[in-house]
């Protein structure tokens, strides 16, 4: 993964609400909080210092409760938040573009091409069809009438509504409405996605439903997608890496099993702590380093989850291999001692 | 007391003045504006008045046919210009229909560019909403004075009153309209990259038709409240009867008028209350 391009960079991004936003950046340098700077300033800051590179392909998620600034710094990418200090650069293809100091024109281009959004409250036009709101941003580019009809047909059947696309988007339940908006981003063919909390006003069900389904048209996509969760558990099931933000500052930035292993601070610890620990470990992370000589026929490989392995425990303990040579054994106690600890 | 009765602020005079400016001054405009009006005015009067009276009636219940799909409305519609024929108001009801049209057509033709504008710049909606008030509670009477100082007598002055009248429903409605779009809808929007264009043709203007078309409703109704005021300036309408019976106190005439217009009143606005969608 490391030799991927970049094509999303936060450079130390700072965000203020407010009418004089330099006024709060001084205090926020000095490492206040935000209830600090309002009370001084009047100003209310978003997102304070934030950088982060996103990697052509990945999943990225901004990750923390409601006030930590996550919204507001993914909408930043597509510049429908102003930045008060430092730059978000987004590839066009050929050269990184500055969305936060470029011309009009060049923001509609990006967004009309390389950009898509879906929204947590869908976002969708209830006067239109379903068709009508899945062909929206091939409208705004200007794409033809015919050419547009054909990308919306495929799209729909891409998400399973190819029956309802001369509904209006009311008729639809929440969980089809978000699809429509899956839809509509997916049908720009724009390679980076921004994905606002888009399954959170979903029941607990669809919601899970969603996220597989999300997961596997990704597999054949490969989009770059930055995802906005306060959810953990949803966080570690789609993220290839996880930002986690506290007050509008990143407090940990890392993969799953890094962030589960090693939090880097009680607020992230305090997240961990409630979420379930068998999405997210391996063999790594359970397996006794090998004293010699092999414990079973049996081998499993390193990176493993943790779920697959469990059924296999009970016909005793297991080998870890890394690239075919034994790196340690896994058993029943091993896992319980790491559990527990 | 006496310096304050003694240095009686010119109002008067200012008025007085700031109108014959005006009339010396901006003569052309008047003069174009009239014509324009005229032209309408009797566009629209030909069009009602030259078909046989029961062909027009035909029409027009065809049209609301086509706007309702039911036969309720329609038939009350049918039935009420039968009641107007029966009557004999027929020449006074296209003259009045003809003042609510063109009343119609300069009101949405100004009031919904000039609300689009204003949802889109708060301050112009600041400046404007004095404006706004006070064309619409200072006595018509009073700017009747200055139409016929402009305009003399007729139809042309009665639709400037009418329009001066009528103008800020269509304004405040469709600024309502355009500023209470969804903030989620504009936003979408602006991520998939629309021009302010798109925006206001996909999105705004969409959102807001609803409140546009009760801009539309209010703006008939209204414009049809002023048949009477307008019939005091020489406009032809249901308004000269009303007016002429005031005059020679005749009750019986009075009310044959009036229930002419109520009829008329309660005709547009059934014909013109169509659920959109």
């Amino acid at each position: 993964m490391s030799e991927r391009n970049t094509v999303v960079a936060f450079d130390n991004v700072s965000i203020v609400f407010g009418d004089d936003p330099q006024k709060a950046l001084p205090l926020a340098d000095d490492g206040q909080q935000r209830g600090e700077i309002q009370e001084t300033t009047g100003q209310v800051l978003g997102v304070h210092d934030a950088s982060i590179d996103v990697k052509a392909g990945e999943i990225l998620v901004l990750m923390g409760l409601s006030g930590s600034g996550k919204s507001t710094l993914l909408r930043a990418v597509n510049g429908l938040n102003p930045v008060a200090r430092g730059s978000v650069r987004v590839s066009d293809g050929e050269s990184m573009i500055d969305v936060t100091t470029c011309d009009a024109k060049t923001l509609r281009d990006l967004r009309q091409r390389r950009v898509a959004m879906v929204f947590q409250q869908f976002g969708l036009l209830p006067w239109r069809s379903v068709a009508e709101n899945v062909g929206l941003g091939l409208e705004l580019a200007g794409e033809p009438a015919a050419k547009r009809r054909e990308i919306v047909t495929r799209q729909l059947e891409l998400v399973g509504l190819d029956a309802w696309a001369d509904h209006r988007v009311a008729e639809l339940s929440g969980g089809m409405q978000q699809r429509v908006g899956l839809a509509r981003a997916f049908a720009t063919d724009a390679p980076i996605l921004l994905m606002d909390e888009p399954f959170s006003a979903l029941d607990p069900l669809i919601r899970s439903r969603l996220q597989d389904e999300l997961l596997e048209l990704q597999r054949d996509l490969q989009r770059t997608i930055i995802f906005v969760s306060h959810d953990l558990d949803e966080a570690f099931k789609i993220g290839n890496r996880i930002a986690i933000m506290e007050g509008g500052r990143i407090v940990q930035l890392g993969t799953p099993r890094e962030i589960f292993s090693n939090p880097a601070s009680e607020y992230v610890a305090d997240f961990v702590a409630n979420m379930n620990p068998l999405g997210v470990l391996t063999a790594r992370d359970v397996m006794k380093p090998a004293a010699g000589g092999s414990a079973s026929e049996e081998t499993i490989d390193v990176e493993t989850p943790i779920r697959d392995i469990l059924p296999l425990l009970r016909n005793g303990p297991l080998t870890v291999t890394e690239d075919g040579a034994p790196l340690g054994s896994v058993s029943a106690e091993s896992v319980v001692a790491r559990l527990s600890a | 007391m006496n310096w304050l009765t003694d240095n009686k602020i010119p109002v008067d005079d200012v008025a007085e003045a700031v109108f014959g400016w005006l009339q010396i001054n901006a003569a052309w405009f008047f003069d174009g504006l009239a014509v324009a009006m005229e032209w309408l005015i009797e566009a629209v009067l030909w069009l009602l008045q030259t078909p046989h009276p029961l062909i027009v009636v035909a029409i027009l219940t065809a049209a609301v046919w086509a706007l309702h799909r039911s036969w309720k409305v329609p038939a009350f519609v049918a039935v009420g210009f039968l009641f107007i024929l029966n009557q004999g108001y027929w020449e006074e009801t296209t003259e009045s229909l003809t003042l609510v049209l063109a009343a119609c057509v300069v009101c949405m033709g100004l009031g919904v560019p000039i609300g689009i504008a204003a949802a889109h710049r708060p301050r112009l909606y600041a400046w404007l909403r004095p404006v706004l008030d006070l064309m619409q509670t200072l006595p018509t009477f009073v700017y009747l004075i200055p139409a016929i100082v402009f305009f003399g007598i007729g139809m042309v002055p009665g639709l400037i009153a009418t329009v001066i009248f009528v103008v800020p429903a269509p304004i405040r409605l469709t600024h309502l309209g355009i500023a209470s779009t969804p903030t989620a809808l504009v936003e979408a929007a602006d991520a998939f990259g629309a021009t302010p264009r798109q925006k206001l043709w996909k999105v705004e203007l969409p959102s807001a038709l609803p409140q546009i078309m009760a801009g539309l409703n209010q703006t008939i109704m209204l414009s049809l409240s002023m048949v009477v005021i307008a019939a005091l300036v020489g406009a032809d309408g249901l308004g000269v009867p009303v007016v002429r019976a005031l005059n020679r106190v005749d009750t019986g005439l009075g009310f044959e008028a009036g229930l002419i217009i109520v009829v008329v009143a309660i005709m547009l606005d059934r014909a013109l209350r169509v659920d959109l969608k």
